[in-house]
């Protein structure tokens, strides 16, 4: 019957660098790691706020103002799916650490103006 | 590739018979699987599914909400008794005769039946408004 | 006459991965009656059913449980397709045994490690949780989490793992096939290893049945019960045959897990050979709901697990009651802790596989 059978590998072990790795390698290109907002493409149908399952996301039409609450958000995509204009991405690196619970907000610029109507 | 559907069988019984049925499928060899309860309106319906060979059949017992009691089977399946302190911990059902009965702190929780809230006096009026002029 | 004390096991003990309370009576070490009592991780999910639209409760069946989290997933979504009369394409089906699967091997070697870790085998549980990064590699690579994947939904799969990244996945399993031999090898030969669980926690096949034991639990007494042989998710086109042992002791149960373990590396591989090009997704009309009732049944990495749905053609569903596999396994535990040493006690835990969060719900 085997005797010491880890002993190799406990000895292996020991003189190699650690197994951990810190947090910040690079993620892989499918990672979720937080949503991106791309403000000047955004046209506020508010679709993204009413698909998230946890409403991380609060979309104020008439002030054009995009606000995500980063720690309910569970980086699920289903804004990014649902976005019509293509303005919300996921990027692989996930959300710096914080300090105080904080709500992300991005305004937009003001609609570009009408065209004005023909002449009659 | 068409989809797998279980084949999902559903036989009435009453309440009172549920010992009586536990023996003769312990002794025809099924096994328990579960037992669920569903709130229905003014009665708790209550699932109790076998198995045996991979065949499910469930047995459904309603029970009125006013009379909340139904006989235990774990005289003979032991393994009820988890199910049933569940019934009486999450329903506020009561069961007869359990085996090992936890009377209600299965679950250690601070509301009572919290599936199936107790209905009771409507609840105290709201304090009054701040007075106007404040 | 010996004297009895009660020793109030857990919820906080170093060697439970998740709080359960055991209540030991205990004679001079001999432990005579063990009573259970949970309710620390109760979040009351099966409510939540009845408030969240059922689309989106995919999202919370996933997390009823970290390490049995994609199956929590899938079954969820296996249920309402029946509910619904869905009938999702192949590749997709594939896609979910593949992931499967995976899910499969990453839970038996977490628990390689938290069985090692109960008796004090440190470097064993430091290993295998080296071995499982590797899995989570995999994982993340196809997916983009390594817990939870969020991958499944109602109708299919929300994103393609395509057929490059089959391939990756598939070079790569045969090097973790051979690391994982590094672990399961002094599992079940080390000397040591062998005295802590041979002949410990004895559960025979007539206790194990009359008590509903499930999963390895089950297997290793002898009783031939794998629910994905009942064919769901096209399990019923694949190959392979319910791993039983007859020791009834913790040995057996460790046996079946192993030999699981190179069973679903099988499989991936037979998946990975059959997996059809196509749409991973079948895109649903607006404004169907659920009506009616169903029981879905899967195999978890620690049994059979039960899902119940009623639904009342609403979005949000009726009921939605899970059982799961540890919650079968309840009866069973405490019956193969009457006569066991105190000092067996975090090994027969561990050995029908615990995972608390699954069972509270």
């Amino acid at each position: 019957m085997p005797f010491f059978s880890f002993a190799g590998l406990v000895a292996k072990a020991a003189v190699s660098k650690p197994a951990t790795r810190l947090a910040a390698r690079e993620p892989f290109a499918a990672t979720r790691g937080h949503v991106v907002i791309q403000i000047s493409a955004c046209n506020f149908c508010t679709l993204c706020a009413k698909r998230c399952p946890t409403d991380a996301i609060e979309v104020d039409r008439g002030g054009r103002v995009w606000r995500i609450d980063r720690l309910k958000c569970i980086q699920c995509r289903a804004c990014v799916d649902a976005c019509t204009k293509k303005s919300l991405t996921l990027d692989p690196h996930y959300s710096p650490a914080m300090t105080a619970k904080d709500v992300e907000s991005f305004k937009g610029e003001a609609p570009p103006p009408k065209p004005a109507a023909p002449a009659a | 590739m068409a989809q797998f559907i279980e084949e999902q069988e559903i036989i009435a019984i009453a309440r009172e018979e549920l010992p009586a049925r536990a023996a003769q499928l312990a002794k025809e060899g099924w096994r328990i699987v579960h037992v669920a309860c569903i709130v229905q309106g003014d009665q708790l319906e209550l699932l109790y599914a076998f198995d045996r060979a991979y065949k499910l059949v469930n047995y459904r017992v309603l029970v009125p909400k006013s009379d909340p009691v139904v006989p235990s089977i774990s005289g003979v399946y032991l393994a009820a008794f988890a199910y049933e302190n569940e019934l009486q911990d999450l329903f506020g059902m009561r069961v007869d005769g359990l085996v090992l009965d936890f009377k209600g702190q299965f679950y250690r929780k601070r509301h009572q039946a919290p599936f199936n809230p107790p209905t009771c006096a409507p609840a105290e009026p709201a304090a009054p408004a701040p007075a106007a002029g404040n | 006459m010996a004297q009895r004390t009660i020793v109030p096991f857990g919820p906080q003990h170093p060697v439970l991965p998740e709080p359960i309370h055991l209540d030991l009576v205990l004679e001079d070490e001999l432990v005579v009656q063990a009573i259970p009592s949970i309710g620390y991780v109760h979040r009351g999910l099966e409510g939540l059913a009845q408030k969240k639209d059922f689309h989106e409760m995919v999202y919370v069946a996933e997390r009823i449980c970290g390490i049995c989290s994609f199956i929590h997933g899938m079954g969820y979504c296996t249920g309402i397709e029946a509910l619904l009369q869905l009938d999702i394409p192949k590749r997709a089906n594939r896609l979910r045994v593949i992931l499967g699967e995976l899910s499969r091997i990453h839970s038996h070697i977490l628990w390689a490690g938290l069985l090692a870790d109960a008796f004090g085998f440190e470097s064993l549980f430091m290993h295998s949780w080296r071995v499982r990064e590797l899995i989570l590699d995999l994982l993340e690579e196809a997916t983009g989490g390594r817990v939870i994947f969020g991958i499944c939904k109602v109708g299919g799969m929300r994103r393609d793992i395509d057929d490059d990244q089959l391939k990756r996945m598939l070079d790569k399993l045969d090097g973790i096939e051979r690391e994982c031999c590094v672990i399961t090898e002094p599992l079940l030969n080390d000397s040591t290893v062998r005295k802590r669980t041979v002949g410990v926690g004895m559960l025979p096949q007539e206790t194990a049945h009359l008590l509903g034991a499930v999963g390895p639990t089950a297997r290793a007494s002898g009783i031939a019960m794998d629910a994905r042989r009942l064919g769901y998710a096209g399990y019923n086109k694949l190959n392979f045959e319910p791993i039983v042992e007859t020791g009834c002791d913790s040995h057996a149960r460790s046996a079946v897990r192993v030999r699981e373990i190179y069973q679903s590396f099988d499989l991936i591989r037979q998946a990975i050979a059959d997996t059809p090009g196509g749409d991973v997704d079948l895109k649903l009309k607006p404004g169907v709901n659920p009506k009616g009732h169903y029981a879905a049944r899967l195999e978890q990495p620690r049994g059979e697990v039960v899902y119940y749905f009623e639904g009342n053609g609403t979005p949000n569903l009726h009921r939605f009651r899970v059982r799961t596999p540890t919650f079968a396994n309840v009866a069973p535990l405490v019956k193969m802790l009457e006569g066991c040493q105190l000092a067996d006690v975090p090994v027969i835990v561990l050995t029908i596989d615990p995972c608390i969060s699954c069972t509270e719900r």
